[in-house]
């Protein structure tokens, strides 16, 4: 049974915003796209969530039209992508990965142009233009040219142009990389927001948090291919709110550590000289770490606390971490790198 | 909220409306940056006024024309108001390959805009900065002492032909813009096409003055064939220019539009 038939069982698939399934796409010898399935409900926040490279650009580009799939099927409310493309294009908005304004028009021409070329009624422009420049916080700077803005204005002039239609699908590429807290708060508010209206959000990101934040349903992508599609809760749930860090001087002092460890955390695990333990029950699994290893005299030399991250839930996943999470998308991240991890956000 | 389209807003128009609304919406785009980069400022303004300027006084002393029908002014300007254009067909190859690397175009794609508007927008763009360059010129000519021997129509007539010619040549360059895809290299693979096409040409000189062997291609390839033809048109029949060079030139202009516009037509299909 395929998955559409499966789907087409329920009165699910009629009320399905974006349905993909088996989608392929290749570029040269490289595997962008192995295979994958999923679906959208309408009016709901759906994210990709995974590391560099692992094929989100390219699936938010062949569902917004941009490229054509090598194989398997993909539709935006139930037209096809290779064969209605133009049906899809005046019904989506699309805010790619890199902002996509032009340097020598303003705010508000760049928005005048995304509306005429998206068959806007010319009268209708103005206004639209003028809430979304109010919207985004960029009313001040509607009338200079883009060249002037900083990233992070760029960022939210490229979001905002992606609305001038009031598309009922939009595409969301990394939304929040390269924001500043404020902006990024503001964006996620607006995205909560537009669902509310009825709007169906497709957004990719590196952060668990951020789909945690917003997506009813993250679907996690690897190398091309979904490894798990469920509630971030959910996912969250099988990693615990907390995840612990321990550095140890060496691995055997490491394996005692973690040896005394699994008795009360029986998720620790060791890798070299780091021993990681996540739990629910936050502030309180550091106390008890603690008290154990100085009751065995053994002291971490190095210690971190964090939320689960996206390498997390790939090291859950795939006993493997999420190998390329980019410089940028860390940018939040503070403290002192970890030896031998990559450096991540929390506090040492 | 309905799921389905935003038909408030959004409107279905058939794709020849689409193609006509969406180059001028593209082609104000490209205007806009005719307007407010400063290279681009200078290279539509202050650089063809140099040239008027520069070649009316600095050459236009030292060289006296074999036969003296007219003042070398008089012979020079339409030669330095072909160059001029054929020169601003340059931006074309630029300005394509820019946008065909921008940000932008990832986002056109997404839109339910006419593919062509993007080609469409930009030759129009630079049509229309050639008008307005071709203006500039003709003023700034008649202040240096360019004189018209014809009529109002013969000029008016010369300004047309070299308008078509500049949009011929932008076709030109809007296949090499989009044959090597980036705008440095753009720059770099049009300075060997328009050499021999404007310094072995009849714009500053007679071609009667050139060694035997060039005369032949000085004679007869289309940016001197279009200066020849303008100066018939501006300052009458002469060994300078005869009523053959305008349908000479036309049959040029339009050669070229059939050649390179649907090979840039192509190439764009292609990179999209
Ligand atoms: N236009 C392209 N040409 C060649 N390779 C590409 C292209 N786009 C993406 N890729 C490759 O496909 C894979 C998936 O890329 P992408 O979809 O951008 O991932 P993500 O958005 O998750 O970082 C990567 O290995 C990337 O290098
Ligand atoms: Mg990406």
């Amino acid at each position: 049974m395929t998955y559409f038939n499966y789907l087409c069982q329920g009165t699910a698939v009629t009320d399905a915003a974006i349905e993909v399934e088996g989608l392929t796409k290749r570029f040269g010898e490289v595997v962008a796209l192995d295979g994958i399935d999923f679906w959208v409900p309408a009016r709901s926040v759906f994210g990709l969530l995974g590391p560099n490279g692992a094929g989100k650009t390219t699936a938010v580009r062949i569902l917004a039209t941009v490229l054509e799939p090598d194989g398997g099927r993909a539709a935006v409310l139930g037209h096809d992508v290779v064969a209605e493309p133009d049906a899809i294009r005046r019904r989506i908005g699309l805010a790619g990965q890199f902002a996509a304004v032009d340097p020598n028009l303003t705010g508000r021409e760049n928005l005048r142009l995304i509306g005429l070329l998206s068959q806007m009624e010319t009268s209708a422009i103005p206004p639209r233009a003028a809430e979304l420049l109010e919207r985004f916080d960029l009313s001040d700077a509607a009338d200079r040219p883009v060249r002037t803005y900083s990233g992070g204005m760029r960022r939210r002039l490229d979001v905002a142009a992606a609305l001038v239609p009031r598309p009922p699908v939009l595409f969301l590429d990394e939304p929040t990389t390269g924001l500043d807290l404020h902006s990024r708060n503001g964006l996620w508010d607006m995205i909560n927001e537009l669902v509310q209206d009825g709007t169906t959000v497709l957004l990719t990101t590196q952060y668990l948090e951020e789909a945690d934040r917003l997506a009813e349903r993250v679907a996690v992508i690897d190398h091309g291919q979904v490894i798990a599609n469920d509630a971030p809760s959910v996912l969250k749930a099988q990693l615990g709110s907390t995840v612990a860090e321990l550095g140890f001087e060496d691995a055997s002092t490491a394996e005692q550590a973690r040896e005394l460890l699994a008795g009360r955390h029986p998720g620790v695990e060791r890798e070299g000289t780091m021993v990681r333990l996540g739990s629910n029950e936050g502030p309180r699994l550091l106390v008890d770490v603690l008290r154990r290893l100085d009751g065995a005299q053994l002291a971490p030399a190095t210690l971190a606390v964090h939320e689960p991250s996206l390498d997390d839930v790939f090291l859950a996943l795939t006993g493997r971490h999420a190998e390329e999470i980019s410089e940028g998308a860390e940018q939040g991240a503070e403290g002192p790198a970890v030896p031998g991890r990559r450096r991540r956000r929390g506090a040492a | 909220m309905s799921v389905d389209v935003a038909t408030e807003i959004v409107r279905e128009r058939s794709l020849p409306v689409r193609a006509i609304r969406d180059a001028l919406a593209v082609t104000g785009r490209n205007l806009i940056a005719y307007r407010r980069v400063p290279q681009l400022v200078v290279f539509s303004t202050i650089q063809p006024v140099i040239f008027v300027v520069m070649f009316r006084y600095v050459f236009g002393g030292a060289i006296a024309l074999p036969v003296s029908f007219f003042p070398y002014v008089d012979f020079l300007m339409p030669g330095v108001f072909v160059q001029t254009v054929v020169f601003g067909a340059l931006a074309t190859a630029i300005g394509l390959a820019s946008d065909m690397k921008s940000g932008l175009m990832e986002r056109f794609r997404s839109l339910p805009m006419a593919r062509s508007a993007v080609l469409a927008g930009r030759t129009l763009a630079d049509l229309t900065r050639n008008l307005f360059v071709v203006l500039l010129m003709l003023a700034v000519g008649f202040l240096v002492g360019f004189r018209l021997h014809t009529d109002v129509l013969g000029l008016i007539g010369g300004i047309l032909l070299l308008l078509a010619f500049g949009y011929a040549m932008s076709w030109i360059f809007a296949s090499v813009g989009l044959l090597v895809g980036d705008p440095e290299t753009a720059q770099a693979a049009a300075f060997p096409l328009l050499a021999p096409l404007v310094f072995a040409s009849s714009l500053f000189v007679p071609v009667q003055s050139m060694p035997g062997w060039l005369q032949p291609w000085a004679n007869h390839q289309p940016v001197s064939v279009t200066a020849k033809a303008i100066r018939f048109l501006t300052l009458g029949d002469s060994p300078f220019g005869h009523s053959s060079d305008v349908w000479e030139s036309l049959v040029w202009i339009v050669g070229i539009l059939l050649v390179f516009a649907p090979l840039a037509v192509r190439r764009y299909r292609r990179a999209i």
